[in-house]
């Protein structure tokens, strides 16, 4: 029976790809998500290293700008206040590199969290079904029909105004959406003939979960991951906006922006502009991050 | 229907109950007396104040007078940092102003919104949809608090057309950059659901049957596609509501415009519990209210769904 081997040669030859390195390369193609991704590597770049790149820190007064701060207190490359200084005399710069970090670290803890419990929460309401599905995703609804944001600043202004109740805050409500998403997902993958034959050769449920359907849940996880990134931004920046969230001298976008805006009657639009900038910047650079990953990660779109 | 309604209804009432029980209870943790000052005051006064307060009562009792005073009389009891004032004098004053454009950016966000994606999908891929995208992307990153200062500095500072706040009695002019500043992320949001939602309609089969047997394309649009296209746009539209509503503190506080949210940023940086409180749980009760709405209007336009 020789002639039943399959004849490969006209096929093009090659090693099989794997769905990841398929999604890999389309991700590789898409200029915007591309250039994003770069962008945030230099975001990510000014943060962690933008500390050392002028002679000023964060909290140091530049005592010569002050009372002239419109006239003299620009951006300037001489003085090294690149981005100038803020209304009472700080380093911009250091500033901006101080709410960058913030911001990210808020933004990238506050999905973290999402991801952490969400996928829990979901995949186990998903698969188990039934009663446990139904009080579970009741109480998503319940918690997802309060004024998060009003419960929050309650919580604030009781237990002090501080960035771990800030970030435990954010952890509350973060989880809501992801653990939707995750459960919608697990109920189309728990009728899957390898859930089933996992099941009939006697696997626990936990086990099933942890080994079959988070794996199959990742996909959607990551790309509904990093559209949160931004939205926990938002969210902390609002916050502190109002001056509730982070307090002095800590800062974090919505504070600067915040700031910024309280003395653009003063003459010194930097303090708007730049703030303003990374902000939209990021933000940007994450949702199309964000969707150049739904198109490579998620194959129902094409 | 009316099953259907009085069900969501069975919900909501406990959520709000349960909303209005948790914030007390959250209040009641707060550490420090609302009267206390940095000089101190003497016991006696501190235990007057605490019976006119009522403070002197056990908690359960308390808290049961103050949430049959909400549920009964709308009452949400005195202010702690203003004590000629009551949560609900507060409530009265600010809340026309927040409610007045509040109202008119959620019609634009809808309008506005829904216009723009129906558009854009119609004449899909031509100039105008590009430009219309183009819009809804550049908005998502532009929320309420990053409009409200560009506005300002555009329309106030360099050209002097708008004044960049107050209120005066709700005048044309000092209501529109609250309006856009509000609405300007929603109806982004809302075109972008709308666009999507109408592509898909715009290739089922009914629509090329409509289409097929000769109907006029308005017709074919007003007529067949755009309810099933407006579907995810009434579901959109409670978070919308509730964004609009947490964002209305900053606008008030941003343009000074008198709002409620200006008494509450205020009262949360004054540790005034009380009107926290009240405002809490009125926002609570809106969006619980709203949500209702939602859900019932959602159940009547889509046939597919069984109440």
């Amino acid at each position: 029976m020789a002639d039943a081997t399959i004849d490969t040669a006209g096929l093009p030859q090659g090693k099989a790809r794997s769905l990841w390195a398929d999604a890999r390369r389309r991700f590789l193609r898409n200029r915007a998500a591309m250039a994003s991704a770069v962008v945030l590597v230099l975001v990510l770049l000014f943060a962690a290293f933008g500390q050392y790149l002028n002679q000023w820190s964060n909290e140091e007064i530049d005592w010569e700008m002050l009372g002239m701060i419109p006239e003299i207190g620009g951006p300037s490359l001489s003085n090294g206040h690149y981005f100038g200084v803020d209304e009472t005399g700080r380093d911009l710069f250091q500033r901006t590199v101080q709410g960058t970090r913030i911001s990210l670290a808020v933004g990238i803890v506050g999905a973290l969290i999402a991801v952490l419990v969400g996928t829990a929460y979901g995949a186990v309401a998903g698969y188990v079904g039934g009663r446990t599905d139904n009080v579970m995703m009741r109480f998503v609804d319940l918690m997802m029909s309060i004024p998060y944001m009003f419960v929050l600043i309650l919580l604030l202004v009781i237990f002090s105004r501080s960035i771990v109740m800030l970030f435990v805050g954010i952890g509350l409500i973060s989880w809501l959406d992801m653990a939707r998403i995750a459960r919608g997902q697990t109920l189309s993958i728990k009728n899957a003939d390898y859930v089933e034959a996992a099941r009939a050769i006697g696997v626990s449920g936990g086990t099933i979960i942890r080994r079959h359907i988070v794996p199959n849940l990742l996909g959607v996880i990551i790309v509904y991951a990093t559209l949160l990134v931004p939205q926990m931004i938002i969210f902390e920046s609002f916050i502190s906006f109002l001056g509730l969230g982070v307090q002095e001298p800590s800062t974090s976008w919505g504070a600067l922006i915040n700031q910024g805006a309280a003395n653009m009657r003063n003459g010194t639009p930097w303090m708007l502009g730049f703030p303003l900038f990374f902000f939209v910047v990021t933000l940007f650079a994450l949702f199309f991050l964000g969707d150049g990953l739904r198109d490579a990660l998620d194959p129902k779109d094409r | 229907m009316t099953s259907y309604i009085l069900r969501r209804l069975l919900v909501a009432v406990p959520t709000l109950l349960a909303l209005i029980v948790l914030s007390f209870l959250l209040m009641e943790f707060a550490p420090g007396s609302p009267f206390a000052t940095e000089r101190g005051i003497p016991e006696a006064v501190m235990a007057n104040l605490e019976r006119e307060y009522g403070l002197d009562r056990p908690l359960w009792e308390r808290m049961a007078t103050y949430v049959w005073g909400v549920v009964t009389q709308f009452d949400f009891g005195p202010s702690f940092t203003f004590p000629d004032r009551s949560v609900n004098d507060i409530i009265a004053q600010g809340f026309p102003v927040t409610l007045t454009y509040g109202f008119w950016s959620f019609v634009v966000a809808v309008v506005v919104g829904v216009t723009l994606g129906a558009v854009a999908a119609i004449k899909h891929n031509s100039a105008l949809d590009y430009a219309a995208v183009g819009v809804t992307v550049g908005a998502q990153v532009l929320p309420n608090f990053v409009m409200a200062p560009i506005l300002v500095l555009i329309f106030t500072l360099w050209l002097g057309w708008l004044p960049g706040g107050g209120w005066r009695g709700g005048q044309v002019e000092y209501v529109v950059l609250p309006v856009i500043a509000l609405s300007t992320s929603y109806m982004a949001s809302i075109a972008r659901i709308t666009r999507s939602s109408m592509l898909d309609v715009l290739n089922a089969g009914f629509v090329r049957t409509a289409r097929a047997k000769g109907l006029p394309a308005h017709r074919v649009i007003l007529r067949h596609a755009l309810k099933p296209a407006l579907l995810p746009v009434v579901s959109y539209l409670g978070p919308a509501f509730v964004g609009m509503i947490t964002g209305s503190v900053v606008i008030d506080v941003f343009f000074s415009t008198g709002g409620i949210g200006q008494f509450f940023v205020n009262a949360a940086l004054a540790r005034d519990y009380s009107v926290i409180l009240g405002i809490t749980i009125l926002f609570g009760a809106l969006t619980i209210f709203f949500n209702l709405l939602v859900d019932v209007a959602y159940a009547w336009i889509d046939p597919k769904i069984r109440y």
